[in-house]
């Protein structure tokens, strides 16, 4: 009996902990490739909460189809603000661009709340549920943490493997030695803030078809992918992906042991921990 | 004296003095609270600037101080009956010491791996204090209101805690002022500039830094005792608020970083801002875009803030503008 609730809130967490994994890989991404901490991260996931919601309630696109569209227009916004925002500054101290990219979130919370409002919102979709032995769990949960898993893969391909991807882990390594060896840095930079981008709006989309959620919902994400991004390391998505499982595996089991409430801090002490002991994250190179 | 001599220091302090005394005269308790939060807020961004403008650390989770300190401060007087003026020093005392432990740990990392920490230790002690049951846990404490008796009424403990603030922020502007201007003030300039520079030219750079840390981390201790007796209350969601974090921060950039008065132009700024932003119907559900457009211009094009400019801008000013 015991066995099979710690099996249950263990699946729940593990399942949920792609999503985060896939949340975290973005910001993962564009720290990794040019050492800038996205503040504007939480707001984009919320964002791409409201691009599915509104594409579903309002032209009654299927919730999947939906997100292919809020994967077009999250690369777009992202080489927007790349340009707009973070361009300028991306040589300046580190305060500079925490602080450009904390405006752009300020923008987006601010243009959302007044339009939106900040009530909650639910995506009025289902598909039943599934039953593996004495674990159920819904199907959405399910195709949300298989499109994690694919967009990694997929990720991982395109970084290591296509041209353009070589090119983004060649300006990560080496700003100045990429634009010798004639890669287009600025192009390349942009476009990985849009990838970035896009895979947070993809995450907010696949957790906006089982949880409710506000314009305000994004920020607990944000957090959790930076606990995520120290523990799995930078730059690398399938560190994001462990580094969410992880996350999601301990929310999973927490809960068990102790009271609920305590769950963020431990998970926040972990993050400081692992930031003192280990800062290049538990899977990073050296 | 050469310190009679420095209209550096003398300027921002009289002014502030003059400030606070004529909110004293006027009597008035609508100028009073609102002269508070501006107070508060340039009274958190000079302590902070200490960290970040001198040193260069960027400390998101700054707050964190403002609630532990506050929360500190606020048990000894409702819980234990100490009087404000030694609960907001032990207030105080407890955030700077709890810094000196972390800072010893923390202030290892450098650049953005600090900022990250110090949110996480604010999310950590947010949900810390939410379980501590001594501290009231998630409901939070308050304070009995015949407590207000023993300073002849809630209207007299109000005007107290005033002038605690206004005595503070006059420090706090000393201390700016005091380490800038020192020997240890310029081994934090060095770290800012490039910290391994300074090691190889002896500036013992983990000490410099974690003092910097203790002293940044010492008034908003006090402030939130301060701030918390004023309320009346004091609950984790509104001790360890990361946005109120991060706003210290725009107060500095928009004063400029790195100067004596800058954060406290910054603050009442910024704030003057707000309040006119929420109050004017037209911008009223835009306050937050506007706002943050207005800090992504800053960032853009005027990184060095107001008196930072003006400081490059006008060579004649520097004596009297630090």
């Amino acid at each position: 009996m015991v066995l099979n609730q710690l099996l249950a809130s263990l699946t729940d967490g593990l399942l949920l902990g792609f999503v985060y994994g896939l949340a975290a890989m973005g910001l993962s991404l564009i720290w990794g490739v040019m050492c800038v901490i996205n503040l504007a991260h939480g707001s984009v996931i919320a964002l791409g909460m409201f691009g599915t919601y509104l594409l579903f309630s309002q032209t009654a696109w299927n919730p999947y189809l939906a997100l292919l569209a809020v994967a077009v227009v999250g690369f777009l916004t992202g080489t927007a603000i790349y340009g707009a925002a973070v361009h300028r500054v991306i040589n300046a101290p580190h305060l500079s661009s925490l602080l450009a990219t904390f405006a752009v979130n300020m923008i987006f919370i601010g243009l959302g709340t007044a339009i939106f409002t900040t009530s909650p919102r639910n995506l009025d979709y289902s598909l039943g549920s599934l039953q593996i032995g004495a674990v159920i769990f819904p199907v959405t949960r399910l195709i949300a943490a298989m499109a994690a898993i694919l967009l990694t893969v997929a990720l991982y391909l395109f970084l290591f493997f296509s041209r353009p991807g070589k090119a983004i882990r060649a300006v990560a390594n080496n700003r100045t030695a990429a634009e010798l060896m004639g890669i287009p840095t600025s192009l390349v930079l942009a476009s990985s803030f849009g990838l970035g981008t896009m895979l947070a709006a993809v995450a907010g989309g696949l957790i906006a078809t089982f949880f409710p959620f506000t314009i305000l919902s994004g920020g607990p994400y944000e957090l959790k992918s930076f606990v995520i991004c120290v523990l799995g390391g930078l730059g690398n998505p399938l560190g994001a992906l462990l580094g969410g499982l992880l996350l999601g595996g301990l929310e999973g089991l927490i809960p068990t042991f102790m009271p609920v409430s305590w769950v963020p801090t431990v998970e926040f002490v972990l993050f400081v921990l692992v930031l003192v002991l280990r800062p290049t994250g538990l899977l990073g190179a050296r | 004296m050469t310190l009679w001599r420095r209209p550096g220091l003398w300027i921002p302090l009289i002014l502030v003095f003059l400030w606070g005394l004529l909110i004293l005269v006027s009597g008035l308790d609508s100028m009073r609270e609102v002269t508070f939060t501006l107070m508060m807020f340039a009274t958190l961004a000079a302590s902070l600037n200490i960290l970040l403008g001198y040193t260069g650390y960027v400390s998101f989770g700054h707050i964190v101080f403002f609630g532990l300190g506050g929360y500190t401060g606020f048990y000894l007087l409702s819980q234990r009956g100490w009087p404000l003026s030694l609960a907001a020093v032990s207030g105080g005392l407890l955030s700077a010491a709890v810094a000196g432990l972390l800072g010893l740990a923390v202030l290892r990392l450098r650049g953005a791996y600090f900022a990250l920490a110090t949110i996480g230790i604010n999310e950590a002690a947010r949900a810390f204090i939410s379980n501590f049951s001594p501290f009231g846990g998630a409901t939070g404490l308050f304070v009995n209101f015949s407590y207000y008796q023993s300073y002849g009424g809630a209207g007299r403990a109000l005007w107290l805690t005033f002038i605690s603030l206004w005595l503070t922020i006059l420090l706090v502007t000393v201390v700016s002022y005091g380490v800038k201007h020192s020997r240890f003030g310029l081994g934090l300039m060095a770290i800012r500039e490039d910290e391994d520079a300074a090691l190889v030219m002896g500036v013992k750079a983990p000490q410099a830094k974690t003092i910097a840390f203790v002293i940044s981390a010492f008034f908003p201790g006090i402030v939130g005792t301060l701030y918390f007796f004023k309320n009346g209350n004091v609950e984790p969601g509104d001790a360890f608020q990361l946005h109120m974090s991060i706003e210290t921060l725009v107060m500095i950039m928009l004063g400029g970083q790195g100067t004596v008065s800058g954060p406290l132009l910054g603050a009442v700024t910024y704030q003057g801002l707000r309040g006119y932003l929420l109050t004017s119907p037209l911008f009223k559900s835009l306050h937050l875009a506007i706002a943050g457009l207005v800090l992504l211009l800053i960032v853009l094009f005027l990184p060095a803030g107001a008196i930072g400019w003006l400081r490059q801008r006008f060579q004649g000013l520097r004596r009297f503008l630090e």
